[in-house]
């Protein structure tokens, strides 16, 4: 339903409260630094209690509809520059916006997620500024009266020395308004002209008011991965380069990005914050009731008129029924279904298609889940990343994979042979990993005659190491394991090995 | 033929009495004959013709699209018309050829109207008059009627005719005075203060403002969105009704119109009056309300008593207050409705390209008059942050309450409310544009733009001539969506009245002129 972009986030600073800290802490803005973990910062000898950031985030989601928010203009990527223009999107005299019902049930879908009471009576603004990619000089939107208010939004996040711990939080979300989205301007520099496309003008728009009650960018950047998997859950996310946005923007705030103050504003442009002119500080948006869109009214069951036709109504129920699992949900039942560990299932939620993939690994195969979890997450997911594949693209499918654990499963072949197998794989031949063991001789030695043979005669080379084995120590056993693997070209059952070696050593 | 009523020429064309074509270029002879009311922009002449041929066509096959196929009609060039000019009397605008059709202009098309052109207004429709827009004043045709000559200008001064001539009020004057000089049958206008109203009674016609959200507004290039309302402006009555049906009706492009379905009537010949209530709000007796008018209105309050019908005074106690309010409202609305027009996608745009604000500010600078530029400032200022409370807020309140004085007044039992629509006739242009546009406007929309505030229908219904021998009309409020009621009213009360039809010299000659030719033609 959605796709994602935090085109505008602010931060501010909020002096923490401390016992005993002197004086009030002072109107206005003090330049302040810090480091993106979001640890208070030293006051140093002021004597004042130590700044903390607070980070608040406004983030607009482009709704994917087939329409614009108010124009039956295709909502499309990468079209033609200029060819998505309705006369309203061009703001032609005489033309006026008529809601898209689409994209009121994607606001409302959205705020049931974020937990937000639904406002049954909402009404749209103008937020007036000349732009030459706002052709109406005017942006149609919810100040007064939004659609969504109320919420919040659990996220979860790594923190201790080695990220193990999973820490859960919540923002409280301010309000979700529906708005337009404006067309782009490019500008041209050598010929000093700018180049107005507005296939984007119009196009509908949630934009996701958060409180400032993060912290820190690595706060910011989950709150915001964790709602953009929401917002992919309830409907799609088509746009990569949305994606791609708002990868780059949690990157950014990652990278300290949200050491902002109020005078600094986010340019999605540049990619950094820059300090805000003044002529837009002070800019004064005039806002006014849009005269032209009576009230926005949804109905709940209760409310709802028994004459009305229900294809032209907004039913709140009938929406919250239909909610699917939220990502939330659906990690906490993996974790109880297949038994792995919680940040295992936010690795698979992160990722768009790793849960499917990882789900029809386990069901063709007999590997335990919890060891499957392995392979997707240390093997599978670090290839792709490596080579920046989705999981989509993946040369290996669940299939393949699937077939080659189970090979290992039944100890046809040792985990190292798989691994080798699995490297074979990636460069999608088309060969089965039956084939691949054939073919590379990767199978586990069955002839236990041959394999006693081969332990014997490691035994026989290494005196020393007998000798200390016998003595007590158990630990240079596994040196023999590893020369008897090596012999064997990985071929041989560790366990076996064990066990014939220490039958030998002991006789 | 070209004086007859909608009605009646309508029936002319079904019987064969008068050929589209042909009645489309005695209008069209008739526009160029009276070009000096200055009541036309636009005159489409080709695609008129072209479409009373369609017309014609449809009527030889027998299967004309109802009683508007084939009449000619004119609009307000305020209202989108593909393939016409629009200009809304703005250098904004000139040139403008919009790709679409308004909803109403749309309409009348379907059922086979032909549209003979564009009609003059004010600038934006910001006015009372017709006289500022850019392509010069309207003249009102009662200014050379045997009616206003016999008693304002004296025979042997001609210069006085020149200078004595009067405006025909506004902002749909041009509208007005194409429909008041016989060159169409109907006209739309729009109404957003009483623009439709207020010429209607200066040039002697009815003028209808239905209800807010009767009729689309997709298409009219608004002024003030939540107070804009089509307007349709005839020679009687039983014309307005049939314009009224042809229009009404919900519009998927305008989510303002009502979403019930509207059923064209035909009005009923009201006899019996004893059952219904006319109010008569005091506040409507107004300061600057001439004697003349007075007498008219308190006449008609008498004719409705004696006919049986309960009269009775009312208050509308916040009238006095919508002035005030109605600038703070249109003005913002003006401020924002304006913002679009920025020399970009359309319209006029300045040479100045030093930067992009400065060709903003040089677009608007050129296109737009002084009364445009006063309304966008005025309106950015009240809808500062720092004034939204103090002006724009109290205002909507102050509406809410004018509102709700009409809501109490008809809950009372009050079925229609008798106002007059103008304080006085029509005045010489001279004497009109010593004062400017704001205080004009003001005090002309006194009367008539409380009706706006509470989205009520109102028409003008012309009464009697003054002493100077102009028209001189009253108006009826009716309850909201109540247009059949009210209309049926207004037309009970056209009938007693008998108010006399204005005696146009040059339309004499005209038709005199038509029928020569014609003679001529046919023995050669």
């Amino acid at each position: 339903m959605a796709a994602a972009v935090a085109r505008g986030c602010g931060g501010l600073w909020r002096r923490a409260r401390q016992c005993g800290a002197g004086g009030p802490a002072p109107h206005g803005q003090r330049a302040v630094a810090s480091s993106a973990t979001g640890g208070a910062v030293s006051a140093g000898k002021s004597g004042l209690a130590p700044w903390v950031p607070v980070v608040g985030l406004e983030i607009h989601a482009q709704i994917s509809s087939n329409s614009k928010l108010f124009s039956g203009s295709q909502v499309q990527f990468a079209a033609p520059p200029n060819s998505l223009v309705s006369f309203f999107d061009a703001s032609l005299p005489g033309t006026l916006p008529v809601l898209n019902r689409r994209c009121v049930e994607a606001a409302v879908m959205t705020g049931l997620a974020l937990n937000c009471s639904i406002n049954k009576k909402s009404l749209f603004d103008r937020k007036h500024y000349f732009y030459a990619d706002l052709p109406a000089g005017y942006q149609i939107t919810q100040q007064r009266v939004p659609i969504a208010v109320n919420g919040s939004l659990s996220y979860s996040l790594c923190t201790g020395n080695k990220m193990s711990q999973m820490v859960t939080k919540t923002v409280r979300i301010k309000q979700i308004q529906l708005e337009q989205d404006s067309g782009k301007s490019l500008h041209d520099d050598t010929r000093s002209q700018t180049l107005v496309d507005l296939n984007r003008a119009g196009v509908g728009l949630m934009e996701v008011v958060m409180e400032p009650d993060m912290c820190c960018g690595e706060e910011a950047a989950a709150a915001v991965r964790e709602l953009q998997l929401i917002l992919q859950t309830l409907g799609s996310s088509q746009a990569v380069m949305a994606d791609y946005e708002i990868q780059r923007q949690i990157e950014e705030l990652e990278n300290g990005g949200t050491i902002l103050n109020e005078t600094r504003a986010f340019d999605s442009k540049l990619g950094c914050t820059v300090p805000m002119r003044d002529k837009e500080g002070k800019q004064d948006y005039r806002f006014m009731p849009e005269p032209n869109l009576p009230p926005l009214i949804v109905y709940d069951a209760k409310s709802l008129p028994a004459n009305m036709n229900h294809q032209q109504v907004v039913n709140i129920d009938w929406i919250h029924e239909r909610l699917p699992d939220l990502p939330s949900v659906k990690r906490e039942k993996l974790v109880e279904q297949y038994g792995i560990l919680p940040e295992h299932s936010f690795t698979l939620l992160n990722e768009e298609g790793l849960t499917e993939f990882y789900e029809n690994v386990v069901k063709q195969t007999q590997m335990k889940p919890k060891k499957v979890i392995g392979w997707i997450l240390n093997d599978l997911l670090s290839y792709l990343k490596q080579h920046s594949l989705t999981v989509k693209e993946s040369p290996v499918s669940s299939f393949l994979l699937a077939d080659l654990l189970n090979l290992l499963e039944k100890k046809d072949i040792s985990s190292t042979a798989a691994k080798q197998v699995l490297a074979e794989l990636w460069k999608g031949e088309g060969k089965t990993p039956l084939e691949i063991v054939k073919e590379k001789k990767l199978e586990l030695i069955q002839d236990q005659k041959e394999l006693e043979q081969i332990c014997q005669a490691v035994i026989d080379g290494q005196e020393n190491e007998v000798m200390a084995i016998k003595a007590g120590n158990q630990k240079v056993l596994n040196k023999l394991i590893g020369l008897v693997q090596r012999e064997t070209q990985g071929r041989s059952n560790p366990v076996l090995v064990k066990q014939l070696l220490e039958k030998k050593l002991s006789e | 033929m070209l004086r007859a009523s909608l009605r009646e020429v309508s029936a002319a064309l079904k019987e064969g009495r008068v050929s589209p074509t042909e009645l489309c270029r005695r209008c069209l002879s008739l526009i160029k004959s009276t070009k000096f009311l200055n009541a036309y922009i636009t005159v489409a002449e080709e695609a008129a013709l072209k479409q009373a041929e369609e017309s014609e066509k449809r009527y030889s096959r027998g299967q004309p699209l109802g009683v508007l196929d084939g009449i000619p009609i004119a609009v307000k060039d305020n209202f989108n018309t593909a393939g016409i000019e629009t200009t809304c009397a703005s250098n904004m605008l000139k040139g403008y050829v919009s790709p679409y059709n308004a909803t109403v202009v749309q309409k009348l098309m379907d059922q086979g109207a032909v549209l003979l052109g564009k009609t003059n207004l004010d600038e934006f429709a910001m006015g009372s008059g017709s006289t500022d827009g850019v392509f010069g004043p309207v003249r009102n045709p009662w200014s050379y009627s045997r009616q206003y000559k016999e008693k304002s200008v004296p025979k042997s001064d001609s210069e006085d005719e020149e200078s004595n001539w009067v405006i025909t009020g506004g902002s749909s004057g041009g509208s007005a005075a194409a429909v008041s000089s016989f060159t169409c049958f109907a006209a739309l206008g729009s109404d957003t203060g009483g623009s439709t109203r207020n010429p209607a009674a200066h040039c002697g016609l009815v003028g209808l403002k239905p209800t807010y959200g009767l009729i689309s507004r997709h298409g009219l290039i608004p002024l003030v969105n939540s107070m804009d309302v089509p307007g349709i402006l005839t020679r009687c009555v039983d014309d307005a009704a049939v314009v009224l049906g042809s229009l009404a009706g919900h519009d998927l492009k305008d989510s303002t119109t009502i979403q019930d379905s509207f059923k064209p009537f035909e009005l009923p010949n009201l006899t019996d009056i004893s059952k219904l209530s006319i109010g008569i709000p005091k506040e409507y007796h107004a300061p600057g309300l001439s004697s003349e008018i007075l007498a008219v209105w308190s006449k008609a309050a008498d004719l409705f008593k004696s006919a049986g019908a309960k009269v009775i005074e009312v208050s509308l106690p916040h009238t006095r207050y919508s002035i005030v309010c109605y600038h703070v409202l249109c003005a913002a609305e003006v401020a924002s409705n304006m913002a679009r027009f920025d020399g970009l996608e359309y319209g006029h745009r300045s040479d100045m390209n030093k930067s992009t604000e400065s060709m903003y500010a040089a677009t608007r600078r050129e296109g737009f008059n002084d009364v445009v530029r006063g309304r966008i400032l005025s309106g950015n200022y009240f809808l500062l942050k720092q004034n939204y409370e103090n002006y724009f807020i109290k205002a909507q309140k102050v509406r809410r309450l004018i509102a709700n004085d009409f809501v109490k007044v008809f809950r009372s039992g009050v079925d229609i409310l008798l106002t007059p629509t103008t304080l006085s006739d029509a005045v010489p242009y001279m004497e009109f544009i010593k004062e400017d546009n704001r205080t004009r406007s003001a005090q002309d929309d006194i009367l008539t733009q409380a009706a706006n505030m509470a989205g009520l229908p109102a028409i003008n219904v012309p009464t009697a001539l003054s002493e100077r021998g102009l028209p001189v009309g009253l108006q009826f409020i009716g309850r909201s969506f109540q247009e059949k009621q009210l209309l049926t009213v207004a037309r009970w009360f056209e009938k007693q009245v008998k108010f006399p039809m204005i005696q146009l010299e040059v339309v004499k000659r005209h038709d005199h002129d038509v029928v020569q030719h014609q003679k001529s033609a046919s023995f050669s």
